[in-house]
């Protein structure tokens, strides 16, 4: 099953995010991630959801996308060059002598320590979901205490036509 | 402030509506119906929508109050299928809501433009779980074509005109609009916008030259087509061009179930119901075809057998819809038309030459003239099928059928032939028992010269029997012909065929007396048990000038064949007793 990241242009209205997400339990799809925020336009928010089928499967769900009225358009990030950002919070078990050590692990990952406490520092990374995966193997033998994730947003490289409405 | 009031007169006999004027979220309401010309709305009041029943009180509308909120969308239902306008209901907040929820289902699963107005608790109120609040856009997301909840007065014409707007454009569908007690009540300069702009709601109706190009190119090419007419024949109103389209190029045509009376069934080209239940020269039309033409038809899985790849395996598949999500959705597709089949056939009736199809059409002729559908009749027992066939003869293919789910259903389908677009009424996608005899009441009060003739079995009717009254109290002259076997008759065949006679809880022996709970209701109520007197019974009925309950009693263990088991192909059909 192949990965795809699609990228949906909403009507900024109240229970969209629902229309959007039943749509997908409705018609099989499991969404892996989804984030929702603001975008280039006002009233308008983009929703990014990654989610698996092959191609046939996603360009139906894409056509079922486009049936809902708030939604303006629904594109494939997977099928050209994209660019795909997640940002974490880890709590990772460690006390402040181990900070020098600590940074010296998170420091590759361009990761930041930004709250250190007695028995606990949190360290917050962005990058793709791969690049979080493997900085989270690293802290593991100090011991993760908690973990938050947003979730991919992405973005399609260079200036790519925004496909017409179905 | 002063505020210039204009007046607009009134279409087709429709009161003139004031426009500048204060008036209240409830008579807001109203006027945007009186200029979406709407003239009936089915409706049961309650708590929070008594604003809207007060504006409604010695108003221009006909308004039908139903005994139960889903015989009013099912009626609603009934009116939109018979006359191609949308349905308007109307239903409290709560459990008036919720109860609309099968039919919005139902109309959803059948492209039916509705559009169904529920009140709802105050805003103060909302999220409290006060009395009667329920999450009605919540729970109708996915049923719904779009749905609207509204915050402010102002924003109501907007959205009624968006409403109707969406209901009935593109591939028609329900929608609801949820408006709480204190917009009904807020007061507002009444407005109603001109055009509709919903950005990004686009439907393509006239397809481009190129598809229609590709499809009249590849049906030429066709020696073995077969047309497989959906609702979508219906909905965009396209049974005369389909009918020219047909003769034209010389193809066969097979109407789904949702597609029945958008061709002629005793039309010479005309090969009727393919699937489940269809007949074998259909399925063998199908199964033979080098190119299938679905109009307005979603390959469903009671055709396809949900079996999609051994489907019509030795055709070319040509789809035209105006939902291009139905395109390539369950079968795959060498040419795809993404348009309304009528804008569609209009484009290619000139373009279309006569194909090369007259041994093909000697060859479905020789099937259908060696496979008929069938049954066995007795002088004493009453067959169900004989009863569908006196109710076509009796009416000579002229009436609006109605039905609920299950073996009436079909045999409804395959022993009535319809000779008339939107005469077929019945939940094909849902299959909603209770849906039968309400959607008649709707019918026939959108045509009330017509004989509107609701076939029902014994089953379906007391989902929804307590519309009865509406028959008295309005006088709507609906024939309501049930055709009772006295048990739950599809389940039954099933348990039979494919549960070892297990026949669990299907027994309905202990139902009314339906000749005297018609009479309770002031209802005419006739019984027939034999084929003899089923005739007498039934000509009685047809003679008699209002409503009649007829309880045909029919044998119970009867059914419904050709049928194709879930599961298995086309090819694989078992035709039955004969």
């Amino acid at each position: 099953m192949q990965r795809h990241t699609i990228a949906i242009l909403v009507n900024d209205q109240p229970g969209v995010l629902t229309r959007v997400a039943t749509l997908f339990g409705q018609r099989g799809f499991n969404i892996d991630s989804i984030t929702v925020g603001g975008s280039e336009e006002p009233g308008l928010s983009r929703m990014i959801i990654t989610t698996g089928g092959d191609e046939q499967k996603i360009d139906q769900l894409m056509k079922q996308l486009y049936k809902l009225i708030d939604v303006i358009t629904v594109t494939n990030l997977s099928e050209n060059a994209f660019v795909s950002r997640e940002l974490a919070l880890i709590k990772v078990s460690a006390s402040p002598s181990q900070l020098a050590e600590l940074n010296a692990i998170v420091e590759p990952f361009r990761a930041t320590i930004v709250d250190v406490g007695p028995n606990s520092l949190i360290v917050q990374v962005t990058g793709d979901t791969e690049k979080i995966d493997a900085l989270l193997v690293l802290l593991e033998t100090y011991g993760i205490i908690e973990v938050t994730r947003t979730g991919s947003m992405a973005m399609a490289r260079s200036v790519v036509p925004v496909p017409a409405s179905v | 402030m002063s505020v210039q009031i204009a007046e607009l007169q009134g279409k087709n006999g429709l009161p003139p509506v004031k426009f500048g004027e204060e008036v209240t979220g409830a008579e807001t309401l109203l006027r945007c119906l009186i200029l979406e010309q709407v003239e009936y709305i089915f409706g049961y009041p309650g708590g929070a929508v008594l604003p809207i029943y007060d504006s409604l009180y010695g108003s221009y509308f006909k308004h039908i109050l139903t005994r139960h909120e889903q015989g009013a969308i099912h009626a609603a239902d009934g009116y939109a299928r018979a006359t191609g306008k949308p349905g308007v209901v109307i239903a409290t907040s709560g459990p008036g809501a919720t109860n609309l929820v099968t039919g919005i289902a139902t109309a959803q699963m059948d492209s039916v433009p509705l559009v169904c107005i529920t009140g709802n608790v105050p805003q103060s109120l909302i999220g409290t779980d006060a009395f009667q609040e329920a999450n009605i856009t919540g729970i109708t997301i996915p049923i719904t074509k779009h749905s609207y909840f509204v915050r402010d007065v102002r924003d109501l014409p907007r959205i009624v005109k968006e409403a109707f707007h969406i209901a009935t454009t593109g591939r028609p569908g329900p929608v609801l609009i949820d408006i709480p007690k204190d917009v009904s009540n807020a007061v507002a300069p009444f407005h109603y916008p001109e055009k509709v702009e919903i950005r990004a709601y686009k439907s393509t109706v006239v397809p481009s030259d190129e598809e229609v190009q590709k499809f009249v190119q590849v049906i030429s090419e066709a020696k073995r087509p077969v047309i497989m007419a959906g609702g979508g024949i219906i909905s965009s109103g396209a049974d005369k061009e389909l009918r020219a389209f047909a003769e034209a190029a010389r193809i066969p045509v097979i109407n789904t179930f949702m597609g029945l009376g958008g061709f002629p069934g005793v039309h010479e080209l005309s090969l009727g119901m393919p699937g489940m239940h269809g007949n074998y020269t259909a399925n063998q039309a199908l199964l033979n075809a080098d190119c299938v033409i679905g109009l307005g038809a979603r390959f469903d899985d009671r055709i396809t057998m949900g079996r999609t790849k051994e489907f019509a395996p030795k055709a070319r598949i040509v789809h035209v819809d105006i939902d291009p999500a139905e395109l390539g959705k369950n079968v795959e597709t060498a040419i795809k038309v993404t348009g309304d089949v009528k804008s569609t056939l209009e484009k290619a009736l000139p373009l279309v030459s006569r194909c090369d199809s007259e041994e093909w059409i000697a060859q479905l002729k020789k099937w259908q003239a060696e496979y008929p559908y069938s049954y066995k009749k007795e002088d004493q027992v009453l067959k169900p099928q004989e009863v569908i066939e006196l109710l076509y003869e009796s009416t000579d293919g002229e009436a609006i059928i109605t039905t609920d789910v299950g073996q009436h259903q079909m045999w409804a389908a395959q022993y009535y032939k319809f000779k008339h677009t939107r005469s077929f009424i019945s939940s094909g996608g849902l299959g909603t028992m209770g849906f039968g005899f309400p959607a008649a009441i709707g019918a026939q009060i959108a045509h009330p010269d017509r004989t509107v003739i609701a076939v029902v079995g014994d089953g379906g009717f007391q989902m929804t029997n307590q519309e009865l009254a509406i028959l008295s109290q309005y006088k709507v002259p609906v024939k309501v012909a049930i055709i009772n076997n006295q048990c739950l008759g599809m389940v039954r065949q099933w348990q039979e065929l494919f549960y070892d006679n297990r026949y669990s809880e299907i027994d309905l022996t202990c139902s009314p007396d339906f000749v005297k709970l018609s009479e309770a209701y002031g209802v005419k109520g006739l019984r027939a048990s034999t084929p003899e007197e089923a005739k007498a019974v039934w000509a009685e009925a047809l003679q008699h000038d209002g409503p009649v309950v007829v309880d045909f009693r029919v044998a119970q263990g009867e059914n419904v064949y050709p049928m194709v088991a879930a599961g298995n192909t086309l090819d694989q059909m078992v035709l039955g007793d004969e």
